[in-house]
């Protein structure tokens, strides 16, 4: 038995560490997230070139045929660095073209997802009278004679992808090659500058159904955006943590460092105590997901929802102990929060999850 | 990550299983009264070395290699089916790993193997009325005469001391030297001349604490565990100990499976309280914490199979705050749900310790104000805090320590 990383995913993860100290650090997010765009794609295709475009694809598709627990641990990463780049959605729509797609349609579009020569995206919220979806079962949004009809929420760099995965109505999944498709993208002005959002309006837009996209594997895509998003979290709490650390020692009051106080001291402890054990709660979905195929959903549920809610804990912490200079947009916590508040509430808030672990627990 | 066990391991555990179909006893054996019918099972257990693993033969133990995922099949399986394992008390669980660590031969020649079959009850003197979580400012002296130490002072919160046999613990024996290099580890025979014992009274009614006074009490210079002005150190080896027993993950998910149970057989507006939004999304969010701590247990674990104990420091600092904590949410959770019941104090039985327990209402009151216990006992959640901002995320000390 081994409940522990590989050298190989050690590696990987050092790697991506140092890549993100040296070519996005806080600076480049800020500049980033200031812009008018709110993206560099420079950032993304250096990436790309260490293969995180196609991690989970397979070596005959152009990836590098790695499990769902590396993409997590790059997840990791990025949230540690709150890198601004479209992982998150580039990742579920790989994930959905892989499981979801014809042949034809792996052949088509997964080696250009895996170079990056494409970037990918989802699109499934809606708002809708009965409420706002997540779910891909509940959809709306009208897939017939491969024209595409409804309206989707919160694409994760929606406005610069080529390539769009949509739930539809009926619990299916369809794909839309959004440039040439004619789609009306509007941008929206999104709370977390590292991942910018877009509502896509569709209007018989020309879209290609995944003919393979069966209720359990509509499941497991989304449980591996649960799965990433839990990861992302943990890395940018524990960023936030990292952070009032080395604030707490260093800020003096009453002629002492922060830290030296108990009721700092304390808080801090409590802080990485919530965080730290939460690792194996992660890790242990991603590798469900790969080989322990009964257990996948639950721990996935269960993973978003404690993590993505624990990490806000933690983020209010990291204010409180920062003081006013915390609340001010000059400082960096902003970034790791809000990026925290994006995956609490992205494919769905703890509260969602936790209901449907009850159900899934047969409660 | 491969969570599968491995070949080796498999076989171990089907062969666990296969030896547990022993119990519980039948035929004649059954007449027996309970503790001789849990002895005549764990000496078979112990000759196929399932119990006491870490105890040399001469003491009774079972002497195996040390394999952490052994322990835990035997762990979990023993568990399963109830059968007695190793002791649950003082003396096995701290005692005889403190001494095979720290003491003489002679010592342990005495005193482990009494203690792990449970003929000779132990307590620990560590806290006092005013050494608690800053136990290494106690007072209880002993001084040299002739070869016996003689000791005067109080100890506070012994748990148990009436029924020890024995007692181990702290007692300063050079008060010139600072605070911790002043302090050796006794061993002290509770029939003693000189020895008061009296019981204090729990909020849970329990009667298991003890003041216990020592007025000219002598020990013999043979019962000092290690050296003089050593106590500090050797009392780590047994604190260690102490917080394994509470850190346990196995145990939680037990009692969060009995408070699902509860949550389905309990009615409430008309309906199982299991089918109230709120109770769900209450224990959907504690499933969280002890899953949590499961799964973190099992990193630990095999951390540790591989010698890689430094890769989970971290957690393992965290273990005993984690869990004591969150046994409090689900304790707290189990209230809302028996609601009324909880006004009633638990009976004799629902506050014994027992390998298997009834979750009756009074047993949830019980188990409520224990978790309260564990907040405290082994050392308090502050000074976890404090260990773990120290210690592990290399915060300063406090302010006016040395």
């Amino acid at each position: 038995m081994d409940f522990g990383l590989t050298e190989e995913q050690e590696l990987l993860q050092d790697t991506l560490r140092s890549f993100v100290a040296g070519e996005s650090p806080v600076s480049k997010l800020r500049e980033i997230c200031d812009s008018e765009s709110g993206y560099d794609p420079k950032v993304w295709e250096d990436l790309l070139e260490l293969g995180i475009g196609g991690l989970i694809v397979p070596e005959e598709y152009g990836g590098v045929e790695m499990e769902i627990l590396d993409l997590a641990l790059v997840s990791e990463i990025l949230g540690e660095g709150s890198v601004p780049v479209p992982f998150l959605g580039h990742s579920m729509a790989v994930a959905a073209i892989l499981y979801a797609g014809s042949e034809e349609q792996k052949q088509k579009w997964l080696p250009v997802l895996a170079s990056g020569e494409m970037l990918g995206s989802i699109a499934y919220a809606e708002s809708t009278d009965e409420g706002e979806i997540w779910e891909a079962s509940q959809a709306t949004t009208q897939l017939s004679d491969g024209k595409l009809n409804g309206t989707k929420r919160f694409v994760p760099h929606g406005q610069f992808a080529d390539l769009v995965v949509v739930s539809v109505s009926g619990g299916g999944l369809a794909v839309v090659e959004i440039a040439s498709a004619g789609a009306k993208l509007e941008p929206a002005d999104s709370l977390d500058r590292s991942r910018p959002l877009s509502s896509i309006v569709f209007e018989g837009t020309p879209a290609q159904e995944l003919p393979n996209a069966d209720a359990a594997v509509v499941a497991r895509i989304r449980d591996i955006g649960l799965v990433l998003l839990a990861a992302d979290s943990f890395g940018a709490a524990w960023q936030l943590t990292r952070m009032t650390i080395e604030y707490a020692k260093e800020r003096k009051q009453f002629g002492t460092p922060l830290a030296q106080f108990q009721g700092v001291k304390h808080q801090i402890s409590n802080m990485a105590t919530d965080l730290d054990p939460t690792r194996a709660l992660w890790w242990y979905a991603a590798h469900a997901l790969d080989h322990i195929a009964d257990e996948s959903e639950k721990n996935c549920a269960l993973a978003k929802a404690h993590i993505t809610e624990r990490s806000m804990e933690v983020a209010r912490s990291a204010f409180e102990l920062h003081g006013g200079i915390g609340y001010t947009w000059e400082c960096d916590l902003q970034y790791w929060f809000k990026r925290a508040m994006f995956n609490r509430v992205f494919l769905g808030t703890p509260s969602e999850h936790r209901a449907r672990y009850a159900d899934l627990a047969g409660w | 990550m491969d969570l599968k066990l491995g070949k080796e391991h498999e076989a171990f555990r089907e062969e666990v299983i296969e030896f547990l179909k022993g119990w519980p006893l039948s035929g004649e054996e059954t007449k027996l009264p309970q503790v001789e019918q849990d002895q005549i099972f764990r000496n078979q257990a112990i000759e196929k070395g399932y119990v006491y693993r870490d105890i040399p033969t001469k003491y009774g133990g079972s002497e195996q290699p040390h394999d952490v995922i052994k322990d835990t099949i035997i762990q979990d399986e023993f568990r399963k089916v109830g059968a007695p394992g190793n002791i649950f008390s003082i003396g096995a669980a701290m005692v005889a790993p403190t001494l095979l660590e720290c003491a003489r031969e002679e010592l342990c020649d005495r005193f482990v193997e009494s203690a792990i079959r449970g003929e000779v009850n132990w307590c620990q003197g560590y806290s006092e009325p005013n050494a608690g979580s800053d136990l290494a400012s106690l007072q209880t002296r002993a001084e040299l005469d002739g070869d016996e130490w003689v000791i005067n002072g109080q100890k506070a919160w012994t748990s148990m001391a009436a029924e020890a046999d024995y007692m181990f613990g702290l007692f300063r024996t050079e008060p010139d030297a600072p605070k911790h290099k002043g302090i050796s580890y006794l061993l002290i025979d509770m029939k003693a001349p000189g020895i008061t014992i009296r019981p204090v009274k729990q909020i849970n009614g329990g009667l298991e604490f003890n003041e216990v006074f020592f007025d000219n009490v002598r020990t013999p210079v043979g019962m000092m565990v290690s050296e003089r002005g050593k106590g500090w150190q050797v009392s780590r080896a047994t604190l260690k100990h102490e917080r394994n027993l509470i850190g346990d993950p196995n145990m939680l998910r037990n009692t969060y499976l009995a408070l699902v149970e509860l949550a389905k057989k309990t009615i409430r507006n008309g309906r199982p309280a299991i089918q109230d939004p709120r109770v769900r999304d209450r224990l959907a969010e504690i499933e969280g914490y002890v899953t949590t701590q499961e799964y973190s247990g099992l990193r630990q674990l095999s951390a540790a199979a591989k010698g890689e104990e430094l890769k989970v420091m971290l957690p393992m600092m965290m273990n005993k705050l984690y869990s004591t904590d969150t046994a409090m949410m689900l304790t707290r959770l189990s209230q809302d749900i028996i609601g009324g019941d909880g006004l009633i104090a638990p009976n004799d039985a629902e506050t014994a310790m027992a390998r298997e327990v009834q979750h009756t209402p009074g047993r949830w009151v019980y188990e409520y104000t224990a978790a309260i216990a564990h907040s405290i006992a082994g050392g308090a959640s502050n000074i976890q805090r404090n260990i773990i901002g120290e210690r592990a995320l290399g915060l300063p000390r406090d302010l006016r320590l040395e």
